[in-house]
C-alpha cells in the first residue's frame, strides 16, 4: 500500500518535471517551425547577395544587413565583454565587500533593467547628436553598453562558484594574488564566464529599439563606422511595417536568418573554447 | 634540505576569538613533527601560521614570531616568499581542475614566470617520482585533467605540486583524513621517505599516524600546547594528564 502511494507520487512528479520540459522547450520549436515555414521560401541565393530593391520593387536581399549585424555584434562585443570580465573579476574578487563594489553591482542591475530604446536614446544625446550623423560605431556603442550588466554579473558569479580550496592551494604556492586570480580562479570559472558573454551577445543580436537611434540602417552597403549602417533586426522591422506582400516574406527570412545566425555563433564559440578541455576536467 | 622552525610566543585571533596562546616550540629539521589534539583546538591555525596562510583571511590577526631556519618570516620577509620555501598540502585534495597533471605539478614554477621547458619536464618528473605517482600518470600528463584522478591520486599529486617549487619545510594538515586506507598507507610512506629532504609538519586525528611517521609530537588543547616531545614518550609516559586523557582516548 504504501509502496502503491511512493510509486504514484514518484510517476506524478517525474510527469510533471516533464510537462515543464515540454513547456519550456515548446514555445522555441513553435517560433522556429514557424520561422521557417514562413522564412524559408523566400530564402535563396540573392537574400544572401543583394542588398534591398526600392519599395515595391520585388527581390532583392539582405547582405548588407548580415553584414551590418555582424560588425555591430563586433563592435558591441570589443566593449561589452572585456568591460563586463573585468566588472565582474573586481567584484568577485578585488573589491568583495566594499562599499564600491555594492555601488557597481547595483549600477549593474539597474542598468540591466534599462529599457533597451532609453540606452539608444542616451547613446543618441551622447554621441549622434553631438556628431549630427548616425553611425555604426553609436550602435555598437549602444550594444555593447547593454552587454555589459550581464557579462559582469555572470562572471562575479561564476567566479564566486570557484571553490576556496583552489585559491588558497595557488596562495600556498607562492603565487601572487593577482596572478592567482587571473590564471587560477579566472581559468576555473571560464566556461560560465563564456556562457554569460554568449547570452549578452545572443541578448543584443536582436535588439532593434537602440538602433532606431544609432545605427539608424542603410539600404545600401557600408563599411564605414562613421556612416549609418544597416543590421538584421532594423530590416526585419521595416520590411514587416512595409505595405508589400514580397517584404513581409522577406522580413520572415531576415527573422530565420537572425536565429540561426546567433545559433551557429553561439556553437562556434562552444566548439572553439571546448577543444581545449582535458579529459576529465571539471 | 629541511631547516628548522622556532616559534616564540605565537599568538592568533579569528576575529575577537583567540585561537592560538602563547605557542613556544622548536620544530627540528628534517624530521617529521605531528601535531594532534581534538577539533577546534588550533593545530590548523598554528600549520597556517608558519605559512603566513592564516592572514589570508581578512578578519584573522597574528602576533609573535616564528623564524624557518634563518628567516623571521613575519618581519624579514613578503608572504609570497616565505610560501614557495613552505610548501602546503590540505586536508581535502585540491588540484587545479581546469589543468593537465603537468600544468598542475608545474603550477608553482609556471605562474612564477617560470618558463624553461626543458627544467620544467625535469622538475615535473622529479616531483612525481618523489610523490609516489609518476608511475601511474607517466603515459596521460598532458592528457588528463588533475580532477580526473582518485582521491589519493590527487593527493599524491598536491605534494608533487608543493614539491616541485623546492620548499624547505612541507606542511601537512591531515593529508590523509579524506583518504581510504589504502592510499593513506601510501601518503604515510611518502612522509617517511620525504623527511630525509624536508621538515615535515603534519597535522592528524589519527594517533596511531602519528606514532607511525613522527619523531617529534604535539598535543594541542583549547588553543595551547600542552605538551611537546618525543612521539615515543607522549605516547608512552606523557607529562600532562590531560595528554594522557586524550591519547587514552578518554576525551577528545
Amino acid at each position: 500500500m504504501r509502496a502503491g502511494i511512493r510509486t504514484a507520487t514518484d510517476g506524478l512528479a517525474t510527469g510533471l518535471a516533464v510537462l515543464s520540459t515540454v513547456l519550456v522547450v515548446a514555445p522555441l520549436v513553435a517560433i522556429f517551425v514557424y520561422l521557417i515555414f514562413k522564412g524559408v521560401s523566400s530564402l535563396n541565393l540573392d537574400f544572401f547577395t543583394q542588398v534591398p530593391k526600392p519599395e515595391g520593387v520585388s527581390g532583392g536581399g539582405m547582405a548588407n544587413a548580415i553584414a551590418g549585424s555582424a560588425v555591430l555584434l563586433g563592435l558591441a562585443s570589443l566593449i561589452g565583454v572585456p568591460i563586463g570580465i573585468s566588472g565582474g573579476i573586481f567584484l568577485a574578487e578585488f573589491g568583495r565587500g566594499t562599499k564600491l563594489a555594492n555601488a557597481v553591482r547595483f549600477t549593474a542591475d539597474v542598468l540591466n533593467g534599462v529599457p533597451s530604446i532609453v540606452m539608444g536614446i542616451a547613446v543618441y544625446s551622447l554621441i549622434v547628436y553631438r556628431q549630427k550623423h548616425f553611425s555604426a560605431l553609436s550602435g555598437g556603442v549602444a550594444l555593447g553598453i547593454m552587454m555589459i550588466p550581464t557579462v559582469t554579473r555572470t562572471t562575479e558569479e561564476m567566479l564566486l562558484m570557484v571553490p576556496h580550496a583552489v585559491r588558497e592551494a595557488a596562495l600556498a604556492l607562492g603565487v601572487p594574488n593577482w596572478r592567482s586570480v587571473l590564471s587560477i580562479t579566472v581559468r576555473t570559472a571560464s566556461p560560465g564566464i563564456i556562457t554569460g558573454c554568449m547570452l549578452a551577445f545572443a541578448r543584443v543580436a536582436g535588439e532593434t529599439a537602440p538602433l532606431i537611434f544609432t545605427a539608424l540602417g542603410n539600404s545600401n552597403w557600408s563599411a564605414n563606422l562613421n556612416q549609418p549602417i544597416s543590421a538584421l533586426p532594423l530590416e526585419i522591422y521595416r520590411y514587416a511595417l512595409s505595405p508589400y506582400e514580397d517584404q513581409h516574406r522577406l522580413a520572415w527570412a531576415g527573422a530565420l536568418v537572425l536565429i540561426v545566425l546567433i545559433v551557429v555563433a553561439v556553437s562556434l564559440v562552444r566548439y572553439v573554447t571546448s577543444r581545449g578541455v582535458l579529459k576529465g576536467a571539471s | 634540505m629541511g631547516v628548522g622552525i622556532e616559534v616564540v610566543n605565537l599568538n592568533a585571533w579569528y576575529a575577537a576569538n583567540h585561537t592560538l596562546q602563547d605557542i613556544n616550540l622548536n620544530i627540528p629539521a628534517n624530521h617529521a613533527t605531528a601535531l594532534i589534539g581534538p577539533s577546534g583546538c588550533g593545530k590548523s591555525t598554528f600549520v597556517r601560521c608558519l605559512n603566513r596562510m592564516h592572514e589570508t583571511n581578512p578578519i584573522a590577526r597574528v602576533t609573535g614570531t616564528v623564524r624557518i631556519g634563518d628567516l623571521d618570516i613575519y618581519n624579514d620577509a613578503k608572504p609570497v616568499e616565505i610560501r614557495r620555501r613552505v610548501g602546503m598540502v590540505f586536508q581535502r585534495p585540491n588540484p587545479f581542475p581546469t589543468m593537465s597533471i603537468y600544468d598542475n605539478v608545474a603550477a608553482g614554477l609556471k605562474l612564477n614566470g617560470y618558463s624553461n621547458r626543458r627544467v620544467l619536464d625535469e622538475i615535473v618528473e622529479r616531483s612525481l617520482k618523489d610523490s609516489a605517482l609518476w608511475d601511474e600518470v607517466k603515459d596521460d600528463l598532458k592528457k588528463k585533467s588533475g580532477a580526473s584522478l582518485s582521491g589519493g591520486q590527487q593527493q599524491r599529486l598536491c605534494i608533487a605540486r608543493a614539491l616541485a617549487v623546492d620548499p624547505e619545510v612541507l606542511l601537512m594538515d591531515e593529508p590523509a583524513s579524506a583518504l581510504d586506507p589504502v592510499s593513506t598507507s601510501k601518503i604515510e610512506d611518502l612522509i617517511f621517505q620525504l623527511k630525509s629532504q624536508y621538515t615535515i609538519v603534519i597535522v592528524t586525528h589519527n594517533m596511531q599516524q602519528a606514532a607511525r611517521v613522527a619523531e617529534k609530537t604535539g598535543f594541542f588543547l583549547n588553543g595551547r600546547m600542552v605538551e611537546f616531545d618525543s612521539t615515543h614518550k607522549i605516547f608512552t609516559n606523557p607529562s600532562d594528564k590531560r595528554t594522557e586523557d586524550y591519547i587514552t582516548g578518554r576525551f577528545g
